[in-house]
């Protein structure tokens, strides 16, 4: 069985600080981090290498050159190959766009039974390269998904709605999107680090020479969709601070709120 | 399909909403893109159709004639009882090369987050996700839509100008409900053409959970604790406030991941996203990503021992002291004036 992951580096949000003047993200010092559900969706992948024979299972990262650390931390996760897709016509790219991209890419790769995504990228959190990759490749999709067995050649999941689950079946080639409920990530292992960073590793780097991408798809200026204007939320806010005792704060509270006619 | 095929961008017209059914029942989201959609086509001076797919379900079709749209489409197959990702793009991608909408706008749930990239790619256009804001742009009549970035630290507004339709996925719990109306409109029965072999993906079961659900979305009043609660027995103490306002608890990631609540109950990026008339949050830090789900709310109060906690930046009632001597307070003195 051979499986692809796609996974995305992206800054880690428990860091991220807008700057109140351009209203742009500062990155400086920002930490990377593989996208967590990204990670959810490789475990799966090892998972299934653990407990079956014959898995391969191929780590897909498209991203400036810095996100060579994702791929070596994935690698070093258990992945057997690594692809970086790195190139500047890939620059500013939409989820169409990115979707483009990875769809040229898994060509290229050529054979494949299941494709991984993460649910939503923490970033964007859009969602949709996943769907959109399956739409390009013309292969079913199963996204949100939890719980995962496979029976021969099909795959069966159990998918999350908002009020509880659906049994979904699929025949491979499919495409899974991971949410963080499906496992727990492992770390990565210290010999595979020293490997990863050896020329030993089964790591790549490709461009869209290798790929062949449709020039007229891709990048900041061929996207279809664009980012007009980014802005800060500027909320007005009127702060009343409550003190004193206890009885005195709660008194004050439940005056407000009367106030307000909110109870 | 690709995109940038230089189509007349004149010849689609019209805002096109996609009614969410699950199990008999119309979903919430759908009233609200009606409420949006009437708006904008009023805006675009142009009508406004909602498209609801299923079988047997006229009386819904029906709902929907009275909820503002200028025309129901109601397409009818026995293969769309029950949702599939193929069933849904097949039919709206024919129906939209047919109709050929202006503006599409689809709710950002499990479902519609599931086919609507599908149909976007399927149709050679973009898909802007989980709007919080749509508006047309005065000078060339574009789309405008807005959403959140980075957990709500940042909003973006996304055009889609050289491709039609333009497509959003609209956050569910936003926009303003729909007006009902007490006259109908017409009602158009299609019986869409789709194969089973065309579904691909089978939907076998479809399970609601066992437990309560908890309609936080729904809730006007949301009590919410987080690691500052402690653990299991300090909820009971935030349930009880919650019982005593007749609202409904929430719980930051922290308390939820502990186990201190079923996760169910988790507010924000990962959770869910709540506008209530009153959130008070409880031994909660304020992380983005929890502010991402709950920022929306009319007013905020937080109880947090910490006087700087970022809670504090968007709160309106900022109460610096320990959630275990004021909410017993606070439950009294409720109490006290009934
Ligand atoms: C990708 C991603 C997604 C995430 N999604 C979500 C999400 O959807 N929702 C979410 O909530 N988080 C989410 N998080 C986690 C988030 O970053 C925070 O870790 C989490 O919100 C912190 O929860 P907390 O405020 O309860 O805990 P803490 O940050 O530990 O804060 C506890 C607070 O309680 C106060 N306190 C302690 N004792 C008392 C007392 N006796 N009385 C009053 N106050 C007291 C402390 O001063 C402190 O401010 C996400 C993180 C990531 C990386
Ligand atoms: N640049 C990228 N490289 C590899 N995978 C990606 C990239 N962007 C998105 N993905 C995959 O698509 C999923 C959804 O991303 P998004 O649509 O951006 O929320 C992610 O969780 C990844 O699995």
């Amino acid at each position: 069985m051979k499986i692809i992951v796609c996974i995305k580096q992206v800054p880690d949000t428990n860091d991220v600080k807008i700057d109140p003047v351009t209203g742009t993200l500062i990155r400086q010092g920002v930490p990377s981090i593989i996208n967590p559900d990204d990670l959810n969706a490789l475990e799966q992948a090892l998972r299934l290498k653990d407990s079956h024979k014959d898995v391969h299972v191929t780590v897909l990262c498209m991203g400036p050159p810095q996100a060579d650390v994702a791929i070596r931390q994935a690698y070093a996760m258990g992945a057997d190959k690594a692809i970086l897709l790195s190139d500047r016509v890939f620059a500013g790219s939409d989820t169409w766009a990115t979707a483009t991209i990875l769809a040229a890419a898994i060509r290229r790769i050529g054979d494949f039974d299941i494709i991984f995504c993460g649910r939503q990228a923490i970033d964007g959190d859009t969602a949709q390269v996943g769907p959109e990759i399956a739409e390009f490749l013309d292969i079913p999709q199963i996204t949100y998904v939890r719980d995962l067995v496979i029976k021969g050649s099909t795959v069966r999941a159990e998918r999350m709605v908002e009020d509880g689950h659906m049994v979904i079946e699929a025949p491979m080639p499919v495409l899974l999107t991971a949410i963080k409920e499906l496992n727990k990530p492992r770390y990565p292992r210290m010999q595979l680090i020293y490997k990863a960073y050896s020329p030993e590793a089964d790591i790549v780097a490709w461009n869209n020479g290798d790929i062949d991408a449709d020039l007229t798809q891709i990048g900041v200026k061929n996207s279809p969709t664009n980012v007009k204007k980014s802005f800060v939320p500027v909320k007005e806010k009127h702060c009343i601070e409550l003190t004193g005792t206890s009885r005195a704060i709660a008194t004050g509270l439940v005056d407000e709120l009367k106030k307000l006619h909110i109870i | 399909m690709r995109v940038n095929r230089g189509i007349q961008l004149d010849d689609y017209k019209g805002v096109m909403v996609v009614a969410e059914q699950r199990g008999g029942k119309i979903s919430d989201v759908t009233f609200e893109l009606l409420g949006e959609g009437r708006k904008l086509a009023d805006q675009r001076k142009t009508t406004l159709e909602v498209v609801l797919l299923g079988y047997h379900i006229d009386h819904l079709a029906k709902e929907l004639s009275f909820c503002g749209p200028d025309k129901v489409i109601y397409c009818e197959h026995e293969l769309l009882e029950r949702y599939s990702t193929n069933g849904y793009r097949k039919v709206l991608k024919d129906l939209v090369l047919s109709t050929q909408p202006e503006i599409v706008l689809v709710g950002a749930t499990t479902l519609g987050r599931d086919y609507a990239p599908r149909l976007a790619a399927s149709l050679g256009t973009g898909l802007t996700a989980d709007c919080t804001g749509l508006d047309i742009d005065e000078e060339d009549g574009k789309l405008l839509q807005t959403r959140p970035a980075f957990g709500g630290n940042l909003m973006a507004v996304i055009v889609c100008p050289r491709n039609r339709p333009q497509i959003s996925t609209v956050r569910p719990g936003v926009m303003a409900k729909c007006a009902h109306t007490s006259i109908a409109c017409p009602i158009s029965i299609v019986k869409p053409e789709l194969a089973f072999e065309e579904i691909i993906a089978q939907v076998l079961e479809v399970v609601k959970d066992g437990r309560k659900r908890v309609s936080l979305t729904d809730a006007e009043i949301i009590v919410s604790g987080g690691r500052g609660v402690g653990g299991p027995e300090g909820f009971r103490l935030i349930e009880e406030l919650a019982e005593t306002l007749n609202g409904e608890v929430g719980a930051s990631r922290a308390a939820a991941e502990s186990g201190w609540i079923d996760l169910s109950h988790q507010v924000g990026q990962t959770g869910t996203t709540v506008r209530p008339k009153l959130y008070i949050a409880c031994g909660i830090s304020g992380a983005i990503q929890h502010l991402a789900g709950m920022g929306e709310s009319e007013c905020i109060v937080a109880i947090n021992t910490n006087a700087n906690a970022p809670i504090f930046d968007i709160a309106h009632y900022k109460i610096v002291g320990d959630l275990f001597k004021i909410i017993p307070e606070i439950i009294e003195t409720l109490k006290r004036q009934d």
